[in-house]
């Protein structure tokens, strides 16, 4: 038996205890150094990916037309440029939206999506409803839900009329979350 | 000839000496398997690993030349599939393979569903499996996005819809998926870079843990009735089998993926030459509202749901029934983890894959008929039938001009032809009295919109009397019950 490794040792051991523990701390640098070096590079990574995230929407007022080209009693199809455009959008820039005059400056400018599941709804003059391709919802004339699954009415823009001209406050996707009214 | 052969014998002696290849192979392609896994049920798994590959090879070569910009991606579809020499072939393959992947995937989850192959000890080979199916489901749908038309538009409309769904966040989640607050060009990159880097990339890693499973705890071996899965002995019995009968997998138990694979390639070779590439349908131009979106085949399932589900609880469902049937899915090995494999002795998963099936089947079918849908353009372009004509009163041929211009024929047939969102009108004059008619015109209801503010008693007049006309010859219009001395209207 060799009771070599065992033996109690004096000068070499105390050397050897020394070098464990700067093999510890090199290890311990190592880790802390590269948590840091993590947090570094991985936090304006995430920052970059939810920046969407954290981006409330900016609405801004749009410029739809005169008025004088919506007829009073009438609903006519319209559509804007979206306010944040970037260059490369190409026609996904352009937004349609349905504008009602009611009389005078009395309007109501509704979203082009059904309040379901965002599919474009259609205007029909004669009976005077909205249809939606995709699931079968129906609105009245002045948006309110007629049939079908849409949990509410049509989702409506701010608008006023400044110089006789219209204008919608527009930039989003209208959805359920950020329709309320 | 010999010297050859032995330098020959030389380099691979060297590279082997570097690389430890035969052990690698040993230690893989070699290991043993259970000779009764050489069945052709155990073939779907490779198959899908095959579509997948080729996915990744035409996925390459598509974008060396499709550029993902909203100004540019439809342009650059259309020159792909018209202009690039063999694009509209690899477009064709690139959909079907994608058709197959899902495919092939789901019969594989059935087959080791059915073969009780996802008990102990192989619950992480099932839930890498889970996660792989949740993976290719996204890629098919940012697939659906990367062919940038009408219907990839309002298909992330949808999307939008639905996560606007969710409480306190649903803001959030829009701009995170949408990349901004509306559908534009930074939807379409970071759905090129889910499409592209980011879930292939996941896909990889999880085949790595999933095959990695089959090397450590081995294939199941085919299931016997009666011979029961218990965590004490399973280990045992199954070293037992691969004694016994363990063959290694290349070159005695691959012979069947071999041919299941080259079956696999040529018909989805068949399907893209014969079937062609999907769409692009019309440009991404949201003006353009003349539209009937839907999803590619894999979705209709729940667009059709989306229709049918009463509105009280769609948002729930929409947005908790995922999370619940991953959850579930997710947890059946652990509750469900040992005893009988064989599907012969259990009813209740047998059941389950019928119903499942059955379900599937038809709400893609009615999915794809889409009967909720109003038929936008059958009031002005559908014709209405002679007999629904022919020795008609003034006043009723008047009724069936406004039926018709009051777009009634968008959601009411007159014998098949029209929408199929409301009952067909063919017979509807023996079915409701001239009152209930009156009723339903005027208020509406059970998904019928009120007509009384636009039409005057005189068209609702007209209408009803046409509608009261609308029945089988020798059939005589519904009578009020309550009233049974009343003649019947005309």
């Amino acid at each position: 038996m060799n009771e070599e490794p065992n033996k109690p040792c004096e000068k070499s051991c105390a050397r050897e205890g020394k070098k464990t523990n700067r093999r510890d701390f090199l290890l311990a640098a190592g880790f802390g150094l590269n948590a840091i070096a993590a947090a570094a590079i991985g936090i304006p990574l995430i920052g970059y990916v939810l920046s969407a995230f954290f981006k409330p929407s900016r609405l801004e007022w749009i410029k739809l037309g005169p008025v004088r080209d919506f007829p009073e009693g009438k609903t006519r199809f319209a559509s804007y440029e979206n306010p944040v455009r970037r260059e490369w959008d190409g026609e996904t820039a352009q937004i349609p939206c349905w504008v009602r005059r009611i009389k005078g400056n009395e309007f109501q400018v509704f979203a082009i999506n059904c309040t379901h599941l965002g599919c474009p709804v259609r205007w029909f003059e004669e009976s005077k409803l909205f249809m939606c391709p995709c699931h079968g919802g129906a609105f009245y004339e002045d948006g309110g839900h007629a049939a079908g699954p849409p949990p509410r009415g049509l989702y409506t823009y701010e608008f006023k009329v400044e110089n006789g001209v219209l204008f919608i406050k527009g930039g989003d996707l209208p959805n359920l979350s950020n329709q309320k009214i | 000839m010999n010297k050859l052969l032995n330098a020959a014998r030389g380099v691979f002696l060297w590279v082997d000496d570097r690389l430890h290849l035969a052990k690698l192979f040993e230690s893989t392609a070699g290991h043993h398997v259970p000779q009764s896994s050489g069945s052709w049920f155990y073939v779907l798994g490779s198959a899908t690993l095959l579509c997948f590959m080729i996915q990744l090879a035409t996925g390459i070569m598509l974008a060396m030349v499709y550029v993902p910009s909203a100004a540019e991606s439809y342009t650059t579809l259309q020159y792909l599939t018209y202009q690039q020499d063999l694009g509209w072939f690899l477009r064709a393959v690139h959909y079907w393979g994608s058709n197959f992947m899902v495919g092939i995937m789901l019969l594989h989850m059935t087959q080791v569903f059915l073969f009780g192959a996802y008990k102990y000890p192989r619950e992480i080979t099932w839930i890498t499996g889970l996660a792989l199916l949740g993976l290719t489901l996204g890629l098919a749908f940012t697939g659906q996005v990367m062919r940038f038309d009408e219907d990839a538009y309002w298909g992330l409309g949808i999307g939008a819809a639905i996560l606007g769904r969710v409480p306190f966040l649903g803001e959030q989640m829009v701009n995170m998926m949408l990349g901004g607050p509306i559908i534009a060009s930074e939807t379409l990159s970071r759905f090129f870079a889910l499409h592209v880097f980011v879930l292939p990339g996941g896909v990889l890693a999880l085949v790595s843990i999933h095959l990695r499973m089959v090397l450590t705890k081995g294939i199941s071996e085919y299931p016997q009735p009666g011979m029961l899965v218990r965590k004490e002995t399973y280990d045992k019995e199954y070293a037992a089998i691969l004694k016994k009968e363990g063959v290694p997998f290349f070159p005695k138990a691959i012979s069947k993926d071999l041919v299941a694979s080259a079956v696999v390639i040529l018909a989805i070779l068949a399907c893209a030459v014969i079937f062609g590439p999907k769409g692009p349908t019309g440009p991404p131009d949201p003006v353009q509202i003349d539209t009937l979106p839907r999803p590619d085949f894999y979705f209709l399932w729940i667009f059709a749901i989306a229709a049918l589900m009463p509105d009280w609880m769609e948002s729930v469902a929409l947005l908790g029934g995922p999370v619940l049937i991953g959850l579930l899915l997710i947890a059946l090995p652990f509750f469900n983890g040992t005893g009988e494999r064989s599907w012969r002795r259990r009813p209740v998963a047998v059941m389950t894959v019928i119903l499942v099936y059955v379900a599937l089947g038809l709400l893609t079918y009615l999915g794809h008929t889409s009967p909720w849908s109003p038929d936008m353009d059958a009031w002005k372009g559908d014709p209405t039938p002679s007999q629904f004509i022919r020795g008609r009163a003034p006043l009723e041929l008047q009724g069936s001009v406004i039926a018709q211009f009051m777009q009634c024929r968008n959601c009411h047939a007159i014998d098949g032809i029209g929408g199929h969102r409301g009952p067909d009108l063919a017979d509807v004059g023996a079915r409701l009295t001239k009152d209930q008619l009156v009723r339903q015109v005027i208020q509406g209801g059970g998904n019928m919109p009120a007509y009384g503010k636009n039409l005057s008693p005189e068209q609702v007049d007209a209408v009803v009397a046409y509608m009261v006309s609308l029945r089988p010859s020798g059939v005589s219009a519904a009578r009020d019950s309550s009233q049974p001395g009343r003649p019947p209207m005309e």
